[in-house]
């Protein structure tokens, strides 16, 4: 495993994202659709209301962010590179497959990682600043803040499995992209039914999932390394 | 670069052959090509020729058959060390079209891991042309500069041999002789090319041997000993008045070997060595009085070659030992 090579197509994803207003709007507006609707909902909460949110844990609904933003990116990022001619070149070199995905991998997870952060922080600091106190107090719950820091990455590396698998055997981006959050709705709707209660809440539910989840982002790359097949992704066939 | 001093066969290629399910797009290919040889391979579209640099480049796994490239066995396991010693310019430049020309290049020559990245860069650039169109983004670049690009991005990794699939395809006169001189500049170095056209005028001035593939190799060689291998020698002798007796004229001269008129009135002498024959028909016309217009030796072209080659369903060769 080479880092330079690593590094080398990640700073040039880097590069690409920065130049790609498609890529940035895609960034910003997923983020600010589950900023603005809690948001709004949350700030006009009466104080009585900190009672029964102090029961609930509406927050995790956010972590839908890292679940959907890497998705799009992940699921565009070799299908597009084949369309474009630009895949041959770089398969040329000695690049290896694994390099070549882990490094497909960790582009999307960097930027998904950082906006699902900052969105959350951003909430929390205007829940604090803005909303009634209680509210403010029954929302913003330490475990809660634990939850999001270790899901976010967990989530967003399994939505960008699933993207890059989809990736390398989509001949169509938008199929592609497409695909990508449908087979990421059961994480979304999996955090929303833990978000509004409809299933339980508990520790051991919470480290269940997260080494589930590690099992699986491991799973992931294995399993996507093994579909990488530099034949079937120049030719076509196979 | 220059190694034209290496030993043995930069590719060495022995019965090779890809079929994907029940289509053949290339078999029984065999040829040698020594370091510091500019080597061509030919052929219609559809031919093979693209799916043999893709074999060799490790891109794609033969069928059949066995190859050495750059002196390593072409295996799946020596995929990593083979593209570390060769370089390939697709027919499409593939370049990322939102970063610059410096930063494509850079990309590549993480790749490589290439040591000191910046001079490689640089000399990479000065070599086509290109050093003040550097912070240029790619996108902004015509087509036969993106493919100067392209050639830069082959070169920096220094290769010991270097696949240019259709270099010139869909380039204009001007940007197509750029890039030919480029080549013929980079032959003249010394570095190892293997050139993929179907442009016979282009392999002709720029290859030292040139290998003609319509799924099976056609033939290989010199183009001056493809032209001598296919086609009888031949002096036009063209006169003012017909010869009385041309049979009388032409027989028992030194290395001619028959004659035939032709339809514009004038002679075709099959000669053995035109160095022999010519000043012997010459001195025989002039003895019999003829009033000599013109005496000319036939050219035939690498075209002549192709198309006689091309539409045969001949057997594969094998380069002779």
């Amino acid at each position: 495993m080479s880092r330079r090579r690593v590094m080398a197509i990640v700073r040039k994803e880097f590069r690409e994202y920065r130049r790609n207003r498609y890529v940035l709007v895609t960034m910003a507006v997923i983020p600010v659709i589950f900023l603005l609707q809690p948001l709004v909902y949350t700030l006009a909460l009466p104080a009585a209301a900190a009672v029964p949110l102090s029961h609930r844990h509406e927050l995790l609904y956010m972590l839908g962010i890292p679940a959907l933003v890497p998705s799009m990116l992940a699921a565009a990022s070799v299908v597009t590179e084949r369309q474009q001619g630009t895949l041959e070149p770089v398969l040329t070199t000695p690049i290896r497959g694994k390099e070549f995905l882990l490094a497909k991998a960790l582009a999307p997870l960097v930027p998904a990682i950082a906006v699902s952060y900052a969105v959350y922080g951003l909430f929390v600091i205007i829940i604090e600043l803005f909303a009634h106190a209680g509210v403010a107090s029954a929302l913003v719950q330490g475990p809660l803040i634990l939850a999001q820091v270790i899901f976010t990455p967990l989530l967003a590396l399994w939505s960008i499995w699933v993207g890059i698998a989809i990736s390398t055997r989509s001949s169509d981006v938008r199929a592609a992209q497409q695909l990508s959050v449908v087979g990421n709705l059961p994480m979304v709707a999996l955090s929303t039914l833990v978000a509004f209660n409809t299933i339980q809440a508990t520790l051991g539910l919470a480290v269940g999932l997260a080494v589930a989840l590690i099992v699986i982002d491991r799973v992931g790359w294995r399993v996507v390394s093994a579909m990488f097949d530099r034949e079937r992704l120049i030719t076509g066939t196979r | 670069m220059p190694n034209r001093h290496k030993r043995g066969a930069a590719l060495s290629v022995h019965d090779l052959g890809k079929r994907f399910g029940d289509r053949l797009a290339f078999d029984r290919v065999s040829f040698e090509i020594d370091y510091g040889e500019v080597f061509g391979f030919l052929g219609p579209n559809g031919a093979g020729k693209t799916t043999t640099v893709r074999t060799l480049g490790t891109l794609i796994a033969p069928s059949s058959g066995s190859a050495s490239v750059a002196g390593i066995p072409l295996t799946a396991e020596n995929g990593v060390e083979i593209r570390r010693r060769i370089s390939i310019m697709p027919e499409s430049p593939g370049l990322y079209l939102r970063l610059t020309v410096a930063e494509n290049l850079e990309c590549f020559a993480n790749l490589y891991e290439v040591a000191n990245p910046g001079q490689r860069i640089e000399r990479a650039l000065r070599a086509v042309n290109l050093l003040e169109r550097a912070d240029d983004p790619c996108g902004a670049l015509s087509k036969g500069l993106r493919q100067r690009v392209a050639l830069a991005r082959a070169l920096l990794s220094e290769p010991e041999v270097l696949f240019l699939d259709e270099p010139t395809s869909g380039l204009d006169p001007v940007a197509t002789r750029d890039v030919h001189d480029l080549i013929a500049e980079l032959g003249r170095s010394g570095v190892t090319i293997f050139l993929t056209t179907h442009r016979l005028e282009e392999a002709e001035r720029l290859c030292d041997r040139v290998a003609i593939l319509n799924t099976t190799l056609r033939t290989l060689g010199r183009p001056d000993e493809l032209r001598d291998r296919l086609f009888a020698k031949t002096l036009t002798v063209r006169t003012l008045t017909p010869l009385a007796d041309p049979g009388l004229v032409f027989a028992e001269l030194p290395g001619v070997e028959g004659w035939r008129q032709d339809q514009g009135g004038g002679y075709v002498v099959a000669v053995s060595d035109p160095t022999v024959a010519a000043p012997a028909v010459t001195r025989s016309l002039v003895s019999a009085g003829a009033d000599v217009l013109s005496i000319s030796e036939s050219r035939h072209s690498l075209e002549d070659v192709y198309l006689e080659l091309i539409d045969e369903p001949k057997p594969a060769i094998k380069e002779p030992a």
